[in-house]
């Protein structure tokens, strides 16, 4: 048990540690709001003026801010629904005892790998474009229009980038869950008569259920902030159909050269992230106390 | 009913063969137990029973029936898992009514048998707790609820008391006696423990290196063990065992008397020792005798209130009646 003194001490000593993180964390939050009062435009320097609240008003009014919205929630549960189920049905099928098993996993491992503009580039690129991309072959072998994926489903083309992304991160947790299923329970639930989809849905499920949250906890942290994959495919079109919170700020402050709606942009948005993380915190947080 | 015959049953895993190719009847509403060392097969055996495991070769017959290629769950034989395998995300009420959930029985009639049994395993309290909120103990008994409600013709128990402590273990043991008793339904229970198998067995199984070596009651074990295995595994403290001039001297390659059939004395006997460990277990006392002809170390039960300590000297003589003999291979010769 630490006495009285050496707890004192004990905060005396990482005091220092605990104002550097906080004055790293406040000095940039305190400037934003600072920045998000101003009339402050890039292109006319120097000519800072105090407006109150008026970024605000413009920013929450704008109709690009609902569509950014729209597209945020879109995007983000729409990677987290394909990796958390491709990532389950993934985790079962490498569970098997296959042949070639390490090099079938280091494989479903590598796409983490690869950061957010090279993966992004390729599929662009790769296999997303209409006239040489690899889809455009085989749809044109198969006799079917090729289909323009970035400028005919652009925002699923992004959730399809971002999920080939974050699949294995969903596939290795959830593995790592599975295999620490006790086999005497699943022996058990046999014997007591389940079958194969029994099995997992009253064994396995549940007991995937703590790492399920944790995948959705981390991704959503992550995907909320989707940015290199949009500005490398569609920057953010076409019109306002792939911008997300996060492009839309860069927008209104490095495109439109307008800081101070871009600093208001990103306090709405720290408020909005705040927001979720309590909402998700309450909603599924207790399975995490177990 | 509850019948089930193993016919030339063997198991290999690769290359290794766990279980010989091996006969055995186990009749309806009996109690058997496997025993035997560690690794022996025992296990194994019982999830060739369950269906756990596929065979190698053989054949398994269940109230006359080939159960060989049967799935576990149509058997109609419930187990109970060392680990006890309880669902751990379920209540003791949803856990018990697992099997019943799963043969697709209504809600009032699974609640209802749910009801029932644990009113006969004392679980009544616990319905609404999970698993971790219970002792070993009654973990224990909700699997052993969650075997019951299926209402099985047979029961498979692989070493259900090992994670007890010893007390309770005692306890546990009685109950499944009793629960026996009143069920009548055949029972098979593995365990490597030869107390456990003297004390609840009607009929004994002893495996060793996935052989049998030997199947009886009890008493036919204790009394005429068929080969030197057997006769250090049953009993305890165990059977001493003696070579050379003292086994010649009975026309055997070997001999053995068990603790409780050699008699003490200060003064004059068969043969010579000093005593090494006396341990007095208050009814009574296991002396450790080392002896003279420098043959080993025989243990003697004597009288709880027998006085002999460290250094002593003592005379052994056994009850030339309850002397075992074995030939050179070590089997028994009658
Ligand atoms: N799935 C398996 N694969 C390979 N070897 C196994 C497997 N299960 C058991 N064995 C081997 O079979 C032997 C008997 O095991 P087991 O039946 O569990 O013994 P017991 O229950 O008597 O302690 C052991 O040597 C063990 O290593
Ligand atoms: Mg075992």
């Amino acid at each position: 048990m630490p006495t009285q003194h050496s707890r004192v001490k004990a905060r005396l000593m990482i005091s220092p540690a605990v104002l550097l993180l906080l004055g790293w964390m406040l000095i940039p939050l305190g400037l934003t709001v600072y920045f998000s009062l101003l009339r402050y435009n890039l292109l006319m320097p120097g000519m800072e003026q105090w407006t109150g609240l008026t970024n605000y008003r413009y920013f929450l009014t704008d109709p690009a801010f609902f569509d950014a919205l729209r597209n945020t929630l879109v995007l983000v549960v729409g990677v987290l629904a394909i990796t958390v189920i491709g990532g389950v049905l993934l985790a079962l099928l490498l569970d098997q005892p296959i042949w070639g098993q390490g090099i079938v996993r280091v494989l479903v491992i590598a796409p983490f790998f690869i950061m957010p503009t090279v993966s992004a580039l390729v599929w662009k690129n790769m296999f997303m474009n209409p006239v040489s991309g690899l889809f455009a072959h085989a749809a044109k072998g198969l006799g079917l229009e090729p289909f323009d994926f970035l400028a005919h489903a652009p925002l699923f083309s992004i959730i399809l980038m971002v999920s080939w992304q974050w699949l294995p991160f969903a596939t290795l947790i959830l593995l790592t869950a599975l295999q620490s299923l006790d086999s005497e329970q699943l022996e058990a639930s046999e014997m007591d008569g389940a079958n194969y989809v029994n099995r997992f849905f009253f064994i396995v499920l549940p007991h995937l259920a703590r790492a399920i949250t944790v995948v959705i906890l981390i991704q959503t942290i992550f995907l909320l902030s989707i940015f290199a994959e949009i500005l490398v495919t569609t920057t953010g079109g076409p019109g306002t159909a792939t911008t997300n919170l996060t492009f839309l700020i860069y927008a209104q402050s490095l495109l439109h050269f307008d800081v101070g709606g871009g600093a208001a942009g990103g306090i709405i948005a720290i408020i909005l992230a705040n927001i979720v993380a309590i909402f998700l915190m309450r909603m599924i947080g207790k399975n995490l106390d177990a | 009913m509850g019948q089930i015959r193993l016919n030339e049953v063997s198991k290999s895993f690769g290359d290794v063969e766990v279980i010989r190719p091996l006969d055995l009847e186990i009749s309806d509403g009996e109690f058997v137990v496997f025993v035997g060392p560690s690794g022996c097969g025992k296990s194994t055996l019982l999830r060739l029973i369950a269906g756990l495991e596929d065979v190698t070769s053989g054949r398994i017959e269940i109230d006359g029936a080939d159960a060989t290629a049967v799935p576990p769950a149509k058997r109609r034989l419930a187990m109970v898992f060392q680990s006890y395998a309880l669902y751990p995300h379920m209540s003791v009420r949803k856990n018990i009514a697992f099997p019943l959930r799963m043969a697709g029985l209504g809600k009032d009639e699974q609640m209802r048998k749910v009801e029932a049994a644990a009113k006969t395993l004392n679980l009544t309290e616990y319905l609404d707790r999970r698993p971790r909120q219970l002792s070993g103990g009654q973990r224990q008994r909700v699997a052993i609820g969650r075997a019951i409600v299926r209402d099985p013709t047979a029961f498979l128990f692989d070493e259900p008391l090992s994670n007890l402590d010893a007390a309770l273990r005692v306890n546990m043991r009685l109950e499944i006696s009793e629960l026996h008793q009143n069920l009548e339904t055949t029972m098979v229970y593995v365990t490597h423990d030869q107390v456990e198998a003297m004390t609840m067995a009607e009929k004994i199984v002893v495996l060793q290196e996935g052989v049998i070596e030997q199947v009886g009651s009890p008493m036919e074990l204790y009394s005429a063990p068929r080969n030197r295995f057997v006769a250090g595994f049953i009993g305890s403290p165990t059977m001493n065992f003696a070579n050379g001039e003292k086994a010649a001297g009975h026309g055997a390659h070997s001999i053995g008397i068990r603790p409780e059939h050699l008699s003490i004395s200060t003064t004059d006997g068969a043969w010579r020792g000093t005593v090494g460990v006396a341990e007095h277990l208050g009814s009574d006392t296991y002396l450790y005798v080392h002896l003279a002809d420098g043959q080993g170390t025989f243990t003697v039960r004597a009288g709880g209130e027998y006085g002999a300590s460290h250094g002593d000297t003592v005379y052994l003589t056994p009850d030339p009646a309850k002397i075992h003999r074995f030939d050179a291979a070590g089997l028994r010769i009658e």
